[in-house]
């Protein structure tokens, strides 16, 4: 109980928040408040000396008025005021003010930190109690650097009195977290440790928490730890239930201490001394043994409080993973749990089961659960309990079971939460294809995703098919077949046409002796889909029409009128018509030979980690992987004790729920159109990216570069989703925050001279913890790489709380492009990866140097680039009121010089400019016309470069 | 650890929020919204635990008030959910059967027995009845 005298009402608050209450309305509310507003400032203004009541009513009253959500920009001073009285209540609302209302005026925190040096030498436990919650609350760093060494002085003296020493620990704790750097180890770290055998249970409870977070840290400083915590341990649960008095929690001895000596020893391996270990096998086994008698008391509050214990028990017996007896208990134990009436009991059971399946002493006594398991997928009203056995099943797969699981999640599926399909889709895809004995059965399995939730098929999910089936020819007939069967259905998913397209495109030769599958039908069944297609689709069953013209001699002629009807060759989609504009022409001209070269089957792709397997990682780290030697890999490495027990968390998967938005495909960049090229024969033929149907763009970009990337050496590039949010702002700046979690602010500061660049990029710590593992790569392209070089300064792989660290890359333009530039950021925050992945703004106009011209000048050349394919014109609407100075500010943060006085019209703005790029200078001319009226502008660009043209507009246009 | 403690009552008003890690003020009030959201339509066929962003949320109802903790996804739900109530009886006690006015014109005292039973995200006491 806190020892706050409880006669102490402030009538005066106690009116004001009758008041408030009973305000009608919101403007009403916002009267009365400014009205004691004004009234606290005139009081704390006066001329009288308020008396401490007063202060403390009147500071209590503003803190009331900022909790409501309003904000308050004095008072600070009277609250120190307050806080350096004598009396506890004033005292109290002192240190309350200035924990929530935290100030970072320099003199003021002066002011406090006296106070709270006083409270802290005052030998008065109450004061020294609220000058260290002070600290913990406030956390700060000028507070670290004035108490860092106070604290940890008090926590071990030996006449600190027991709840100081409680707040100490934790306070402690807490500058240990905001600024490590200022809270060295000491002489003081082998008594922390010793605190565990405090007779004292509180104190136990709040030492406990520090040494995990400073064992966690460096193991070796705490190893001594293992030992005290086991006694302590020992000494709890052999004890009876009435032994610890207040301690005892409906009958069940001090179990959030047990629960927090159990995680602590979560940091190291299993003791290696014997006696030790059979100590601790013995407390793990009387808990254990506890969850079997019968409850001593029917509260819930005495069950759960006895279940943290024993989950808590049964997170250290699968951190160790070395005790199969308890392992197996383990399990039975969690088994019993599936089926009890707490939908929380059977909750956590399912949650605590996933990992004990990735162990191989109790994997296959998890197996003997599954039953219970699917029926709970089945009944489970709450969906995260589904989901929860979803993972489960998945982590319980294996060879054996697969078919049957797979089945039962399919079946699943049908009725599935929107909000768990894709994972579920995901799941299904790679146990379909981890555990294909026949591929048959993998084929079908993945046509019944696409049939049962075709939207949530990922393009992975139906990369990955089709690579299996190239790579394998024991299937390919079958597959032909099986896609040809699923096509007649009269509305099927496109992701199935994208599918059946390409297999047909391939393999359709080998049902073509079927007369029922002949090849016209084959043609026609796939004809009939085309228009209700979406571009990308179309455009690989055009590559498909063109596999047939080869394998098929007898329907080229139905085929090359599809081609040649207007809707193809006038098609207003410049990929289509593309497409169909070269394919006729290679179908006419190439001779057999030539087209049975080009139009060859594909080659098989490299065996590699399935794509969707990253995916799935990534989604969810939660996954809980059936692959057990990669998980136990991960134990062992922790059970030496020399890596990081967050290694661990890993390994067992319990991390992090995904946020939906990150899983939308909407934030993929979008395909950066390919310039239209003349066609010409000789270099079709050469073109590889012609017998690669699903390489729909000639240019591959960042991100939509289909199979070619997903399969690539440096699949991560299209592995992670790219932030690219903030992207255009860049386009007229160079400094900024580019990207910003809850946890990383990203910032840029660039400057260029002709076709060079340096970007200095500097990432912040918004936490108050350290992130480890730091590491930061730029990707580019094939295609960029040979464009643009980036060669980046390398990071120091930790970041503390609240710090920032810089990063200088170095950039040089060798020619003109298109793509981007890809950011990858990665460290470990809280034992989980983190993963970003942001488009750099390095984008063709940076390497602009204006150039100033007169008017004569300028559209004498105007003139000179004449030729159709060195303008590029667009009309547009725009996107933000027409503003002349913005608009100017925006021409001239794009690179160019902005031409006053040069066009006629006032309106208009031209720029002139020269991109400089190691192997050419490209000159540039560009205009703006503006139409208020119709809210338009049109964007002329010319140069002399008709790839420049087309980038600098499409750069352009965005930002008005 | 605790990220953060909330009690909010049906309608989303915020009786306490102690905060354990720095937040900017949009950020709490997005996070205080969104936690109403997510715990107030669920049901007593529920769990009381709720994945919330990268952490969880473990709370209790009693009557018309919600209390709520959010922690790491890899902490003890059980040993929360009793935290809570554990903190509802000590409540309960000072208070002489608490009803959600007490918290209302007592804010400034509920801040001072949180920071008794919770500091720095970590559970400092469980006792109930030391005088500390």
């Amino acid at each position: 109980m806190p020892a706050v005298s409880k006669g102490d009402g402030m009538r005066g608050l106690a009116v004001f928040i009758s008041d408030i209450r009973n305000c009608k309305s919101k403007e009403a509310e916002i009267k009365r408040i400014n009205k004691e507003l004004a009234n606290i400032r005139s009081k704390f203004k006066g001329d009288k000396a308020l008396d401490g009541y007063s202060k403390k009513k009147y500071i209590c009253k503003l803190l009331f008025i900022f909790l409501l959500g309003h904000d308050i920009d004095f008072g600070h001073m009277e609250a120190v005021n307050l806080l350096s009285s004598n009396k506890y209540t004033e005292k109290q609302i002192g240190y309350l003010f200035i924990s929530v209302l935290v100030n970072s005026n320099s003199d003021l925190i002066r002011l406090i930190n006296n106070g709270i040096k006083n409270d802290l030498s005052s030998r008065n436990p109450t004061f020294m109690n609220l000058a260290l919650h002070c600290i913990a609350n406030v956390g700060s760093r000028e507070m670290a650097e004035a108490f860092a060494s106070e604290v940890p002085r008090i926590l071990v003296a030996g006449d600190t009195v027991d709840s100081v020493k409680q707040s100490a620990a934790l306070c402690l704790l807490r500058l240990n977290r905001t600024s490590p750097d200022l809270v060295p180890m000491g002489e003081w770290t082998a008594r922390v440790v010793h605190l565990l055998n405090d007779q004292h249970l509180g104190v136990v409870t709040a030492a406990t928490s520090l040494i995990t977070t400073l064992a966690l840290k460096s193991p070796d400083d705490f190893k001594t730890s293992v030992s005290l915590a086991i006694a302590r341990l020992s000494r709890i649960v052999t004890s009876a239930s009435i032994d610890l008095q207040d301690y005892t929690y409906y009958f069940v001895a001090a179990p959030w201490l047990s629960v927090k000596l159990l995680r602590l020893l979560q940091c190291y391996p299993p003791p290696e001394d014997a006696a030790l270990r059979s100590r601790l096998t013995e407390c793990l086994e009387t808990i254990l043994n506890k969850a079997q008698e019968p409850p001593k008391s029917k509260k819930v509050q005495h069950s759960n409080a006895k279940n943290a214990v024993l989950f808590e028990a049964i997170a250290l017996i699968i951190h160790h993973d070395s005790e199969p007896t308890l392992l197996v208990r383990a399990c039975n134990q969690l088994g019993q749990f599936l089926q009890h009436r707490e939908t929380n009991l059977r909750y956590l059971a399912l949650e605590s089961m996933c990992t004990l399946a990735s162990s191989e002493f109790s994997h296959e006594a998890v197996k003997t659960h599954m039953e219970t398991v699917i029926n709970a997928l089945k009944t489970e009203r709450d969906v995260s309990v589904r989901q929860r056995a979803v993972d489960l099943l998945y982590a319980m797969c294996d060879r054996s079971n697969a078919k049957q699981i797979v089945a039962e999640m399919l079946s699943y599926l049908e009725t599935a939460d929107y909000s768990i399909r894709e994972e579920i889709v995901l799941k299904v895809a790679i146990l379909a294809e981890k555990y294909a004995v026949d591929y048959t059965w993998y084929v079908d399995t993945i046509l019944n995703l696409i049939r049962i939730a075709g939207d949530y098929v990922s393009e992975e999910v139906w990369y990955r098919v089709i690579q299996i089936v190239i790579n394998r020819d024991d299937v390919q007939g079958y597959a032909a077949k099986t896609v040809f069967e699923a096509l007649q259905a009269p509305a099927c998913h496109e992701n199935l046409v994208k599918v059946g397209g390409y297999i047909l495109g391939e393999f359709g030769n080998l049902i073509a002796g079927d007369s029922r599958s002949s090849p016209l039908v084959q043609f026609n069944l796939l004809h009939s889909k085309f228009h209700l297609c979406s571009v990308p689709t179309r455009a690989l069953l055009l590559s498909a029409y063109i596999k047939f013209i080869n394998l098929f001699p007898e329907i080229k002629a139905t085929i090359q009128d599809v081609l040649r009807s207007d809707s193809q060759l006038r098609n207003a989609d410049v990929e289509l018509q593309q497409r169909a504009v070269e394919y006729l022409r290679l179908s006419c001209i190439a001779s057999t030979d030539i087209l049975a070269t080009v139009l060859e089957e594909m080659p098989p792709f490299p065996e590699r980690e399935s794509s969707i397997l990253a995916k799935l990682k990534r989604k969810k780290g939660r996954g809980n992987l059936p692959d057990i030697d990669e998980a136990r890999k991960n134990v062992n490495v922790n059970g030496n004790g020399n890596s990081e027990p967050s290694d661990k968390i890993e390994a067992t998967n319990k991390s992090s729920p995904p946020l939906v938005a990150d899983l939308l495909p909407t934030n993929r960049p979008r395909p950066v159109s390919s310039s239209t090229f003349m066609f010409s024969p000789g270099s079709t033929v050469s073109s590889p990216s012609f017998t690669d149907l699903l390489n729909l763009n000639s240019t591959p970009s960042a991100g939509n570069t289909l199979l070619v990337d997903v399969f690539s050496d440096n699949s991560t590039f299209s592995a992670t989703e790219v932030s690219e949010e903030n992207f255009a702002r860049f386009i007229c700046k160079n400094n900024g925050v580019i990207y910003e979690n809850q946890l990383l602010q990203i910032g840029l500061k660039s400057e260029y001279r002709q076709n060079l660049g340096r970007m200095y990029v500097f990432y912040g710590n918004k936490t108050s913890t350290q992130f480890l593992n730091f590491s930061t790569s730029v990707t580019s392209t094939d295609i960029l790489r040979t464009q643009l070089n980036i060669h980046a300064k390398t990071v120091d792989p930790v970041i503390e709380g609240g710090a920032q660290v810089q990063q200088i890359l170095n950039i040089e333009c060798l020619s003109g492009f298109t793509d981007t530039p890809v950011l990858n950021v990665q460290f470990r925050y809280g034992g989980m990866m983190q993963n970003i992945s942001l488009k750099l703004p390095v984008m063709l106009n940076k390497f602009f140097q204006p150039t100033e011209m007169s008017s004569q000048d300028f559209f004498q050349r105007w003139k000179q680039l004449g030729a159709p394919q060195q303008e590029v014109q667009k009309i547009f609407k725009s996107k933000h009121p027409m503003d002349a100075e913005v608009t100017k500010a925006k021409i001239i943060g794009f690179g160019v010089a902005l031409l006053e006085g040069v066009d006629p019209n006032q309106e208009n703005f031209v720029g002139a400019g020269v991109i400089h790029t190691k192997s050419i200078q490209v000159g540039c001319l560009l205009r703006l016309e503006p139409n208020v009226q119709a809210q338009m502008y049109r964007l002329t660009l010319r140069t002399s470069k008709d790839s420049v043209s087309q980038r600098l507009c499409d750069l352009l246009s965005e930002q008005f | 650890m605790i990220r953060f403690i909330l009690i909010q009552n049906r309608a989303g008003k915020t009786r306490l929020a102690k905060w354990y890690m720095q937040f900017d003020d949009d950020e709490k009030q997005k996070l205080i919204e969104e936690v109403h959201a997510v715990v107030t339509v669920r049901d007593a066929k529920h769990t009381n635990f709720v994945e919330f962003r990268n952490f969880k949320i473990i709370y209790r109802r009693y009557a018309g008030l919600y209390f709520c903790i959010c922690v790491d996804v890899t902490d003890n739900n059980l040993a929360y959910l009793e935290g809570i109530h554990n903190f509802v009886e000590v409540l309960n006690e000072y208070f002489h059967n608490v009803c959600e006015l007490d918290l209302v014109f007592n804010f400034y005292k509920v801040y001072t027995v949180v920071d008794e039973m919770f500091l720095a995200g970590e559970i400092r006491e469980t006792s109930q009845t030391k005088d500390s």
